[in-house]
């Protein structure tokens, strides 16, 4: 003890004194050195993104090339395509991937037919109170849970639910929608629509009104600014818009199972039906999803609707 | 500048991930070929349980004042967990799956050293047994196993080899619920669901294992196919069901995944007949609901639950203490009055008689011998059948039949 205490309050004293502590070292160098800064901070994120997200997608890829022994139900690591053979040779399985693609198609052009007028008004028409009053009708749904609110249409849909007893009241005989594919399709449009309102107003917010007096001055007509500058100005907006209604409605399985009563068999159904028993084969639809976004992305792209972001 | 770069960064990501996607998984259905058969053949010999050699518990020691527990919602009402707790000082932490595939998860790799038991149904037991994830039990530790009906003793969904894996808990039939304002006399026979008459107010369990009510049906109305277990099928017995409830799925309005999905269907007026369990029915009494339930001439299928016992469970001797006090008569029977569902120890029916007048005759409880013969208790179908060949069709050929022929 004796001797140790001396000879370290001798290294100790002329570092305090003389030249600069490690800290003050570390970050002179972070100042002097740019990419060093970069990396310092980069790295946690990245290694996150890595290891968690794109190692977690490589695995499901590596396992959709496995198969299950029929017998042991134990995963076989042998290399082969037959759950892709099986997907894509399969009626049924490719009936489900057009269903699925054809809702979320849908749910998409609906949505942004409704989004494009409804966010034009809020960003340019409405005043800054009516505005706000909107932005909160647009939000409040995100605030309550998916389920309730897909139980909230359940009510409305059933037989003598709340939407037969209005039409029956104005003298409509009752429609018989719950347990379809029109309802899985109205509920969808719903539930993401928000999901479109939200870029396509920061879109339309951000068109310089200079822009549009100028098509007038021009003798643009109504129609004609709307198509020659709004909707082209709105593009980028609109496409991350579409990217969610459509990723969403693409990887969904429980309004199907509660709106759809299991009559309404999407690509997240068949993946949640073979999760626990046949992951190999969940995996090879899981990619069928992840296959379509990527097209869709990539056909996104060469239409320029990420040039302006 | 900014745009530039950042433009050049999103090419890059965009070009790099979605093109290796787009390679692998060959963008627009590239690969298509012809079609080909569900499933490769494997090894055909007969199945083996890979932890049937482990040592089982010779004696009860301490506690360890923890147990993990996978279980059904329900099965662990404070009425029951309080005492024990109490009794022996293991804690008692659960997690409640909402499907007997989600048990098969959860009890993958024993359990993973967490979970000590899972209150799985019959038709995940197997399943969990032949992957390994269950440990045997020595049943001569538990006192109230011995006043069990023998059906439940060593039945085939959790004894394998005369080695048991857990011990049996509770069990029900899978009834036929309809509503008393479309039927006016009770229906006595599962043709109704088969039948144009209800087409668009039928409602049916959402699972392959539904598959199983098919064969009950055809064992009953066409005994040229044979049929003798509906969980053991060959090719042929598995696709004429197939067929039969290929004719069914135009009929049905709702496939129910979860008991307050049907629920609401019959309480709406959206269907008046389905297959169900008795816990809609309870549910929908206590609803002032005019419904009925039967169990048809062609007999039906049913749940029976086991406390499975987990191969790396982390706190043997607290769950065996509470294999013990759970299939204790009077513990049985609080269970089975609180979720409407059948004991599996024979001196339970007092006891529910004192928890509520007339509930052992209600579920059964005291039951004949062959009030058991008329229902078909759900096991994972497999490839061997108790013959001992391999020409059964197995659970995996199930499901895909069920999302690809049926539905």
């Amino acid at each position: 003890m004796s001797v140790t205490t001396p000879a370290g309050a001798a290294t100790a004293a002329p570092a305090g004194a003389g030249r600069p502590g490690p800290w003050s070292r570390v970050s002179a160098l972070l100042w002097r050195r740019p990419w060093a800064r970069a990396t310092l901070l980069l790295t946690p994120p990245l290694a996150w993104f890595l290891l968690i997200y794109i190692a977690s997608l490589a695995v499901l890829l590596i396992t959709a090339f496995w198969t299950i022994n029929p017998y042991t139900t134990n995963i076989e690591r042998a290399w082969n395509l037959s759950n892709f053979t099986n997907l894509l040779g399969t009626p049924a399985y490719r009936q489900i991937i057009l269903r699925t693609v054809g809702m979320a198609a849908g749910v998409t052009v609906i949505d942004a037919i409704v989004a494009i007028p409804f966010a034009y008004y809020m960003a340019r028409i409405a005043r800054p109170r009516t505005r706000t009053f909107l932005f909160v009708c647009v939000l409040l749904p995100l605030w309550a849970s998916y389920l309730a609110k897909v139980f909230a249409w359940l009510l409305i849909f059933t037989h003598d639910g709340v939407l037969n007893w209005t039409l029956g009241k104005i003298g409509i005989g009752p429609l018989n929608l719950i347990y379809t594919n029109t309802a899985v399709f109205i509920v969808f449009c719903y539930i993401w629509l928000p999901y479109m309102v939200i870029p396509v107003y920061a879109a339309m917010e951000r068109i310089p009104a200079s822009q549009i007096e100028a098509s007038q001055d021009l003798g643009g007509r109504t129609l004609r600014t709307v198509r020659s500058v709004i909707l082209p100005l709105a593009l980028p907006g609109i496409v991350a818009g579409s990217i969610f209604t459509f990723s969403l409605t693409l990887g969904d399985y429980i309004t199907p199972t509660l709106i759809g009563g299991g009559n309404s068999t999407l690509i997240g159904n068949v993946i949640d039906s073979n999760v626990v028993y046949n992951l190999p084969l969940a995996a090879a639809m899981a990619t069928v999803p992840i296959a379509i976004m990527a097209c869709y992305l990539l056909a996104a792209r060469a239409l320029g609707a990420f040039r302006e972001i | 500048m900014h745009n530039l770069i950042r433009n050049r960064w999103r090419a890059v990501g965009a070009v790099s991930l979605a093109g290796a996607l787009a390679l692998l998984a060959g963008c627009g259905g590239g690969s298509s070929s012809a079609p080909t058969g569900s499933t490769s053949g494997g090894a055909t010999s007969g199945l083996s349980v890979p932890t049937a050699n482990l040592p089982v518990l010779k004696k009860i020691g301490k506690g360890e004042g923890q147990l993990n527990l996978i279980a059904w919602l329900g099965y662990l009402q404070p009425q029951w967990v309080k005492p024990f707790e109490r009794q022996t000082g293991c804690m008692i932490h659960a997690t409640y799956p909402n499907t007997s595939d989600e048990f098969v998860t959860l009890m993958k790799n024993g359990g993973g050293g967490v979970w000590d038991m899972a209150s799985s149904s019959g038709d995940a037991d197997l399943r969990i047994i032949y992957a390994g994830d269950a440990h045997p039990v020595n049943m001569n530790l538990i006192p109230g196993w011995k006043q069990f009906f023998p059906v439940f003793q060593s039945p085939p969904f959790n004894t394998v080899n005369g080695v048991h894996y857990g011990v049996s808990l509770q069990w029900g039939p899978n009834v036929l619920m309809y509503s008393k304002k479309a039927f006016k006399t009770p229906p006595t026979s599962w043709n109704v669901l088969y039948s144009k008459q209800y087409s668009g107010k039928i409602s049916v369990y959402d699972g392959p294992i539904y598959i199983a009510d098919g064969a009950m049906y055809l064992k009953y109305h066409d005994p040229s196919l044979g049929i003798t277990d509906p969980y053991e099928l060959t090719q042929p017995q598995f696709q004429a069901v197939v067929n039969l409830l290929k004719g069914q799925h135009p009929l049905v309005k709702q496939y129910w995944s979860s008991a307050p999905a049907q629920i609401s269907a019959f309480a709406n007026g959206d269907v008046t007949v389905g297959a169900s369990w008795p816990y809609q029915v309870s549910a929908l009494t206590a609803q002032h609901f005019p419904i009925g339930a039967v169990i048809p001439k062609e007999g039906a299928t049913g749940w029976a639950d086991t406390w499975m016992l987990a191969a790396k469970a982390p706190h043997p001797n607290c769950a065996y203490m509470w294999m013990r006090y759970i299939t204790t008569p009077k513990v049985q029977a609080e269970q089975a009055v609180s979720y409407g569902e059948t004991p599996d120890n024979t001196l339970a029916c007092g006891y529910m008689n004192q928890i509520s007048k007339g509930s052992c005759a209600l579920y059964h409880a005291n039951a004949p011998a062959a009030y058991f013969k008329t229902i078909a208790l759900w096991k994972t179908p497999v490839a061997t059948c108790d013959n001992g060949k391999p020409d059964c069709v197995p659970y995996v050929d199930w499901v895909s039949a069920w999302n690809t022929q049926i539905k």
